[in-house]
């Protein structure tokens, strides 16, 4: 691990409580550049909840983050991705009666400049900035082998390929992380090697760091370098894939304590 | 500006221009003899019509929320711009054309005022508690506009509560090129990458914020430029007309403007473009010459409108819009291969 670089995102005892109920307590987390982290844990153990604090659509009630040592905390999800952090959803949410390319094409809107009237004048501004943003946005299509698929509508793609298109968008706003909630949910074998394909080429194109959500064990193993592992909304534990593949805690959050496992035994045995 | 785009414009334009010169045809040359002032009148009926349906779909077509108080923006936009016309009126004299730009200019302000100052707060709704908000403003301006003496602030006659008096300037050579205008601006605003911002929060909102659009600050300046351009709508009917009474931008008014939209196709412009003038005169038409139809009128609309949704739930024109370049590239390309064999 680099200790002296900047994370470029940072939880500090970050944690949210709805009613009585701590969803999130006390995580702390460290991204630095180039990393992939994956963050695995049982269902309900408040993954989407770290992801929907990071980007704003909760508000953390304890604790604070940072993005390359900027406190983030109160801004609004906007203004949050306008700041480097974009993700992409555990159901996916395309614009569904957009064309693929028009999918992307909005992501790029926050670095657009033609101003209203601009665009109302139709000046050659705003000709020059389309035209760029098209361009734009179909390499980043290809990347995804999607180019074919660029005047289709979104909702017309398969399944995979949507997982994929959402990735491209989330590429399109320029981020400096990029959060990735369950990219492998409910994909064929086919489609998760694509993916995980797509994972690689990412991050030797565009070298940025990336927070991973997998329930798939072996995508997570083999390609992330360090696992945090959430339960009940804590970290558990922390650690390399083979580390946390060997780690007690771990197994017995999955799996159930040990000698609960013998106690059942013995009693289907008596 | 690409060279295709170019061309595309060009045609418009010269469809554009066609029209104007039919308009001309039928009223200039008095075909139509003694009932051409009747048909005159229908035309610009359906023109401000037609802005106003076309400025409601931008609101329920690409922002995926329901107005059902756009009569209230319209009203707003007919009385300020008549307190303004006839107030300069009394003091200089000024042609027509410069009247009705005022009036314009006046009515769409106004309106797009109010509607940015209603969006601020209404906005963080949406959906049915949005429209009841809509419904409520346009309430409250149509009784605010029954009780308050709006023509003695101008001096002029009054009878009872209606507004009289005001300068007839709305002719159908100027309401034709404001609506030309103004739905070349509302399509520009669609075809750029804040009509793009708008269609995403209409599809997710959640997907829109996190791709880093300002969801309210897209909502309200649509909403703003919708009110803009029923103002603009009103003043022109309000310098048609000549007579204002609050009761005619009642409830049932909004109602009727957003069942043309759905009935052309909410997110198709050509829709409403389509269903505002046949919607809006066809009924006078008939009852021009079938007097007892008139009261039938709003029958009518419902039956159609529950054919329409049986039949084709998304309007006449879904969200497709006609393209006169396309259709005559397609009738060269089919000409072509009629050569070819």
């Amino acid at each position: 691990m680099k200790k002296e670089e900047v994370p470029v995102l940072e939880t500090k005892n970050l944690g949210i409580s709805f009613g009585g109920l701590k969803a999130v307590n006390d995580v702390n987390m460290q991204i630095y550049p180039g990393e992939l982290i994956g963050l695995i844990g049982p269902n309900g153990a408040g993954k989407t909840t770290i992801f929907n604090l990071i980007t704003g659509i909760y508000k953390p009630t304890e604790g604070s983050y940072f993005l390359c040592g900027k406190r983030m905390n109160g801004l609004s999800t906007h203004q949050v991705v306008a700041e480097g952090i974009a993700r992409t959803f555990q159901n996916i949410r395309l614009f569904k009666k957009m064309s693929v390319l028009d999918n992307v094409r909005v992501a790029f809107n926050k670095n657009m400049k033609t101003t209203l009237a601009g665009s109302i004048l139709r000046t050659p501004f705003f000709w020059k900035e389309e035209e760029e943003t098209t361009k734009k946005a179909m390499e980043l299509l290809r990347l995804f082998h999607l180019e074919g698929f660029a005047n289709e509508n979104a909702e017309n793609l398969p399944y995979g390929k949507q997982r994929l298109l959402e990735i491209a968008r989330a590429l399109a706003t320029d981020m400096k992380i990029l959060l990735l909630d369950e990219p492998a949910a409910g994909m064929n074998p086919v489609e998760t090697a694509e993916l995980k394909d797509s994972i690689r080429m990412l991050r030797e194109e565009f070298k940025i760091p990336i927070l991973l959500i997998e329930h798939d064990m072996s995508l997570v193993m083999s390609i992330c370098e360090r696992i945090y592992v959430l339960n009940f909304g804590e970290i558990l534990a922390s650690g390399t894939p083979e580390e946390i593949a060997s780690n007690k805690d771990v197994i017995e959050a999955y799996l159930g304590k040990e000698d609960e496992l013998e106690g059942g035994e013995t009693s289907a045995e008596g | 500006m690409p060279a295709k785009m170019k061309k595309n414009y060009l045609i418009c334009i010269i469809g554009v221009v066609i029209g104007y010169l039919l308009l001309s045809l039928v009223f200039d040359t008095g075909i139509l003899g003694t009932r051409s002032a009747y048909f005159n009148g229908l035309a610009v009926i359906g023109m401000f019509y037609t802005i106003v349906v076309c400025s409601l779909n931008l609101l329920t077509g690409y922002m995926g929320e329901f107005s059902l108080g756009h009569a209230g923006f319209m009203s707003i936009g007919a009385y300020a711009s008549a307190i303004v016309t006839t107030l300069i009126g009394q003091k200089v004299e000024l042609s027509g054309i410069v009247i009705y730009l005022i009036a314009i200019l006046v009515g769409g302000i106004a309106a797009g005022i109010i509607g940015f100052l209603v969006g601020i707060p209404a906005l963080r709704l949406s959906g049915d508690y949005l429209c009841i908000v809509t419904v409520a403003v346009a309430e409250i301006v149509r009784v605010v506009l029954s009780n308050v003496g709006i023509p003695a602030i101008t001096g002029a006659a009054t009878f009872g509560k209606s507004f009289s008096g005001i300068a007839k300037v709305s002719d159908y050579h100027y309401v034709y090129i404001t609506m030309v205008v103004c739905i070349f601006i509302m399509y520009c605003y669609i075809r750029s990458r804040y009509g793009r911002a708008l269609i995403a929060i209409r599809e997710d909102r959640i997907a829109a914020e996190s791709s880093g659009i300002n969801v309210t600050r897209t909502k309200v300046l649509t909403f703003t430029i919708s009110a803009f351009f029923a103002g603009v709508g009103g003043a022109v009917y309000a310098h048609y007309i000549t007579t204002l009474v609050p009761t005619y931008f009642n409830f049932s008014k909004s109602s009727e403007f957003l069942a043309i939209v759905i009935l052309g196709g909410s997110g198709s412009m050509t829709g409403s473009i389509v269903a505002s003038p046949i919607l809006a005169a066809l009924p006078q038409m008939i009852s021009y010459v079938v007097p007892a139809f008139a009261s039938y009128r709003m029958l009518i609309y419902a039956v159609i409108l529950v054919i329409v949704m049986i039949f084709k739930p998304s309007g006449l024109f879904g969200t497709r819009e006609f393209s006169l370049p396309k259709l005559l590239e397609r009738i060269s390309g089919s000409r072509k291969k009629a050569d070819a064999r």
